[in-house]
C-alpha cells in the first residue's frame, strides 16, 4: 500500500494540471466564442495555394 | 452667435451634402501598446465561410493589426493603428466585402454579466476538480470499509480528502455563502441558507470525524451538492447572458447616433450617449430623429407612429419640438437638443415605465417561491431529527450525522436544477425560433397569460409604410416612378420604390428639399412628392383620400399628363390574421389598444376580426385600460413596439415586443422577437406553456424524491453512497425531463437570419477536470 504515497501525490497533481489549463483558457478568453472555435478547427485556409 | 445662424435660410438641406466625420474617440478603446481596438456589429453573419471571409478582408488592409471575429455574438473586434487607417476604412472594407458593420457605443454596453457567467465558471471547475477527486477516495473508503481496508489507509484518504476538499469548499462555495450572508442580514431566508449551513456542518462534522480515526466522512457529499448546485446557476446565468450580448448587437445594429453640428459648422457623428443638451443636432431626410429638440432651423414634416402611435404625418417648422424616434420626412431639420429634465416626453415616459415596475415588483419567480416555503421545513426537519435522535439515546456525533444526511439529502439539488435546465432548453427552443427573453422569469410569466393586448402600429401593422391598392396601378408607370423615387431617403418615396421593385435610379435626379425629386427624362420632366410640387387638382386628391381614409399620399407626375396620385399606408403583418385567429381559437382574449386614429384603428380591428378595440390613448390611458382589466383578474401579455406602449409594457404581467420597436420599449420589453412577422408571439406562448408545464413536473419529481429519500434520512439509514446516488439520480431525472421540451415548437424552415446562428443553448459542456 506505501504506493499510494505516490499515486495520490500524482493524480491529484493531474488533476489539478486539468484545473489550470481550464481556468488558464478561461482567462484568455476561449470560451468566449465557442461556436465560432468549432468551424475555425475546420477551417483549410492555411493550407499553401489558397487565399 | 452659433455657425448655424450665419449660414443661408437652407443651411440645413446644405448642410446635408457635406458627409459628417464620426467621432471615433467615443467608439474606440485604446490599447496598451498605442493601437487602438474597435468594436462591430456586423450584419449577415450566418456561417463560418462568413468568419474567415471577414477575418481574411481584414488582414489584408494595412494598417489593421488584428482582426477577430465572434460567430456566438455576431461582432468583429479590430485592431488598428490610428495614424496608418482610419476606422472609417475600416467600416468601408467591411461594406465592400459584403458585410456592412456598426460601432459598438462602449457608453452603451454592459459587459457585467459576462464576468458573472465567468465568476461561476470557474466555481463551477474548482468544485469539479475537487468532487472528482474527493470521490474517488471515498469509492476507495466506502468499499474498502465491507472489504480489508486498513485503519491507516482510511485516515490517509481521508485525510487527503480533507486537503483537496477544504480549500475547494473555500473557493466555490463563495457564491452561496455571499448569497445566504446577505439574506440573513436582511433577515430572510432563502435557499443558499440552507445550502451554507449544510456544507459548513457537513464539513465540519468530517473533519472532526477524521481527527477522531472514524469509519465515515461526507466530503464527497458536500462538494457534489456543490457542484449540482453551481451547476443550475450556471445554466441560469448563461441563459441570461446570452439574451443580454444578442440585445448588445442589436441595439448596435440600430445604430443609435446623431450628426452634431459643431460650432465651426463640422458635421461630426456622434454616439446619443454623448450628445449633451444645447447640441444642434442635423437630421437628414428620411432619417429618425436621436434626441428630444426643439427645430432651429429647416421645415418638414414627421412621423410620429413610432412615438404616439399616430400614423398621419404632421408638418414641423421652426421653433416646433422633436421627438426621438420620430421618422424625418423630405426636408432637413436643425434641432437644438433640450435639456433633458422634468416635461419632456422621454422623461415623462420614464416616470410611467418606473412606477409601472415599482407596481410589479410583488410578483416573484417560480424558484424564488418554492425555495421560500422549502427552506423552513428543510431546517426544521433537520433540527427535528437532531432533537429526536438525542431523545432516543443516541450519541451527538450520531445525531448530527444524520441530521446533516436530512439537510443534504433533501437539499435542493432537483430544486435547484428543475427550473433553470427548462429555463435553458425554452430559452434556447425561442432563440431559434427568433425570440429573446429579457427577463428570466418571462416563460413563467408568459404560460400564464390569458388576455393579449396589441398595439397597432408597428405590432399589428407593418413599421414601414406600403403601398395601398397596388392593382389599380398601371405596372409600367410605378416602374419608372419607383426609379425615380430611388433618388429619395423619405419613408413614402422609399417604400414606393420597394413596391415598384425598382433596382436601378434614373440618371440626373435633383431633390428639391421639402417638395420632392425631379429628373428630365427623353426631354421630358418628371417629377414626384408633394401633391403641391406636382400640381394636383383638390377633386382628385379628395377622392384619393375617400378610398384611403388613413393613408399618406404622394403624387407622380410625367411632363404635362395628368398627375397620379400613390396612396401609402399601414398594411397588416403578413401573418396577423392567421396568428390572431389562432390565438383567439387557443382561448385567448385579444384586444387592440392604440395611440392612432379612431379610423385607423377600426379598419384594421375589421380586418383581424377583433371586436375590443380602443384608439387615441396616451400612455397613462393605455396603463388605466391594463389595470382595468388587471382588476377584472385577467393577466395580460401586451405586444407593442411604440415608445408610448413602454409604460405599458412595463406595466403588463408580461410583454413582447418586435425587434423593430423603440429602444425604450424593447427595454421595458420581457421578450423581442426578429422578423416581420407575428407569428413569434404565438409560438412564444406555446413554448412557453409546455416549458411551464415541464417546471412543474420537475418541481413534483423533486418533491416526491424528499417524499421518498427523507424517511430513509430521518431513520438514519442514509450512508454516504445512497446520499450521492440519490442526488445525482435527481438532478440526472430533472436535467432529462427538461430535454422533452425539444419536442415543441419546431423551428421554423426559413429561419430569420439573425436567429439562425444563435446556435444550440441547451447543449452547455460541464468543464470537469480530475
Amino acid at each position: 500500500m506505501n504506493i499510494l504515497v505516490y499515486l495520490v501525490p500524482i493524480a491529484l497533481s493531474l488533476g489539478l494540471l486539468g484545473l489550470a489549463a481550464f481556468l488558464w483558457s478561461l482567462k484568455t478568453g476561449q470560451f468566449e466564442d465557442l461556436d465560432g472555435a468549432a468551424w475555425r478547427a475546420i477551417q483549410d485556409d492555411d493550407l499553401p495555394g489558397r487565399e | 452667435m452659433s455657425a448655424v445662424a450665419t449660414l443661408p435660410a437652407d443651411a440645413a438641406a446644405d448642410a446635408c451634402r457635406i458627409a459628417p466625420e464620426r467621432d471615433w474617440s467615443a467608439y474606440t478603446v485604446a490599447e496598451p501598446d498605442g493601437r487602438r481596438r474597435l468594436e462591430l456589429a456586423v450584419e449577415n453573419i450566418t456561417c463560418a465561410a462568413c468568419m474567415g471571409d471577414i477575418e481574411r478582408g481584414l488582414r489584408r488592409v494595412d494598417g489593421v493589426g488584428a482582426a477577430r471575429v465572434n460567430v456566438a455574438s455576431r461582432r468583429v473586434a479590430v485592431v488598428y493603428k490610428p495614424g496608418r487607417i482610419a476606422p472609417d476604412a475600416i467600416l468601408d472594407r467591411m461594406a465592400a466585402i459584403g458585410y456592412p458593420a456598426h460601432p459598438f457605443d462602449p457608453a452603451a454596453a454592459r459587459g457585467t454579466r459576462s464576468e458573472e457567467s465567468k465568476r461561476l465558471l470557474k466555481c463551477l471547475a474548482v468544485a469539479g476538480f475537487g468532487g472528482m477527486n474527493v470521490m474517488l477516495m471515498s469509492v476507495s473508503v466506502w468499499s474498502g470499509n465491507v472489504t480489508d481496508i486498513t485503519p491507516e489507509t482510511r485516515d490517509f484518504f481521508h485525510w487527503v480528502s480533507a486537503l483537496v476538499a477544504i480549500p475547494t469548499v473555500a473557493y466555490a462555495a463563495q457564491p452561496f455563502f455571499r448569497s445566504a450572508i446577505a439574506a440573513v442580514r436582511r433577515r430572510a431566508v432563502n435557499m443558499d441558507v440552507p445550502i451554507s449551513i449544510g456544507v459548513t456542518l457537513a464539513m465540519a462534522l468530517s473533519l472532526v470525524n477524521t481527527m477522531t480515526h472514524a469509519r465515515e466522512a461526507f466530503f464527497d457529499s458536500a462538494l457534489m451538492l456543490l457542484f449540482f448546485l453551481l451547476l443550475g446557476r450556471f445554466l441560469d446565468e448563461n441563459m441570461r447572458r446570452r439574451t443580454a450580448v444578442e440585445a448588445e448587437t442589436l441595439a448596435a445594429l440600430r445604430a443609435d447616433s446623431a450628426v452634431v453640428m459643431r460650432a465651426d459648422g463640422g458635421l461630426i457623428e456622434t454616439p446619443v450617449s454623448r450628445i449633451r443638451p444645447g447640441d444642434r443636432v442635423l437630421v437628414r431626410p428620411g432619417e429618425r430623429v436621436a434626441v428630444d429638440g426643439v427645430v432651429r432651423d429647416g421645415a418638414s414634416e414627421i412621423d410620429a407612429s413610432l412615438v404616439t402611435g399616430e400614423t398621419t404625418p404632421a408638418a414641423v417648422g421652426r421653433g416646433d419640438t422633436v421627438h426621438a424616434g420620430t421618422l424625418n420626412g423630405f426636408g432637413a431639420l436643425v434641432v437644438e437638443v433640450t435639456a433633458v429634465a422634468e416635461g419632456t416626453l422621454i422623461a415623462e415616459i420614464e416616470r410611467l415605465i418606473a412606477e409601472a415596475q415599482s407596481m410589479k415588483a410583488g410578483a416573484m419567480r417560480l424558484a424564488d417561491r418554492a425555495a421560500r416555503t422549502y427552506a423552513p421545513v428543510v431546517h426544521s426537519a433537520a433540527a427535528l431529527t437532531f432533537l429526536g435522535w438525542m431523545l432516543v439515546g443516541a450519541h451527538w456525533n450520531e445525531a448530527l450525522v444524520i441530521a446533516i444526511a436530512v439537510l443534504i439529502i433533501t437539499c435542493p439539488c432537483a430544486l435547484a436544477l428543475a427550473i433553470p435546465a427548462v429555463q435553458v432548453v425554452a430559452a434556447g427552443r425561442l432563440f431559434r425560433n427568433g425570440i429573446l427573453l429579457n427577463a428570466g422569469d418571462a416563460i413563467e410569466r408568459l404560460a400564464a397569460a390569458d388576455t393579449i393586448v396589441f398595439d397597432k402600429t408597428g405590432t399589428l401593422t407593418e413599421p414601414e409604410p406600403r403601398l395601398l391598392g397596388a392593382a389599380d396601378v398601371d405596372p409600367a408607370l410605378l416602374a419608372r416612378a419607383g426609379r425615380l423615387a430611388l433618388g429619395s431617403r423619405h419613408p413614402l418615396a422609399r417604400a414606393l420604390a420597394r413596391a415598384a421593385g425598382a433596382a436601378e435610379p434614373l440618371p440626373g435626379i435633383r431633390e428639391r428639399a421639402g417638395e420632392g425629386v425631379a429628373a428630365v427624362v427623353d426631354g421630358i420632366d418628371v417629377r414626384l412628392g408633394a401633391l403641391g410640387f406636382c400640381g394636383v387638382e383638390p377633386a382628385a386628391v379628395a377622392a384619393m383620400r375617400a378610398a384611403h381614409p388613413t393613408a399618406s399620399l404622394i403624387a407622380y407626375r410625367e411632363g404635362r399628363a395628368a398627375p397620379v396620385l400613390f396612396a401609402l399606408g399601414q398594411s397588416l403583418k403578413a401573418d396577423a390574421v392567421a396568428t390572431v385567429a389562432r390565438l383567439k381559437r387557443e382561448g385567448y382574449r385579444i384586444e387592440i389598444l392604440s395611440g392612432d386614429r379612431e379610423a385607423a384603428v377600426a379598419e384594421a380591428a375589421r380586418a383581424l376580426d377583433v371586436a375590443d378595440w380602443r384608439a387615441e390613448r396616451d400612455p397613462a390611458a393605455k396603463i388605466a385600460r391594463l389595470d382595468a382589466l388587471k382588476a377584472e383578474g385577467r393577466r395580460v401579455l401586451m405586444v407593442g413596439d411604440g415608445l408610448n406602449d413602454a409604460p405599458s409594457l412595463a406595466a403588463a404581467h408580461v410583454s413582447l415586443s418586435p425587434v423593430t420597436a423603440a429602444h425604450v420599449a424593447q427595454s421595458a420589453s420581457d421578450a423581442v422577437f426578429l422578423g416581420d412577422r407575428l407569428a413569434p408571439v404565438a409560438i412564444a406562448l406555446d413554448v412557453a406553456r409546455a416549458a411551464r408545464r415541464l417546471m412543474m413536473e420537475n418541481l413534483w419529481i423533486a418533491v416526491v424524491y424528499n417524499a421518498v429519500a427523507v424517511p430513509i434520512a430521518i431513520l438514519g439509514y442514509v450512508t454516504p453512497l445512497i446520499a450521492a446516488l440519490a442526488m445525482s439520480g435527481s438532478s440526472l431525472i430533472v436535467t432529462v425531463n427538461a430535454l422533452r421540451l425539444r419536442r415543441v415548437a419546431p423551428p421554423p424552415t426559413a429561419r430569420p437570419a439573425s436567429a439562425a446562428i444563435v446556435g444550440e443553448t441547451g447543449a452547455v459542456s460541464a468543464p470537469v477536470s480530475a
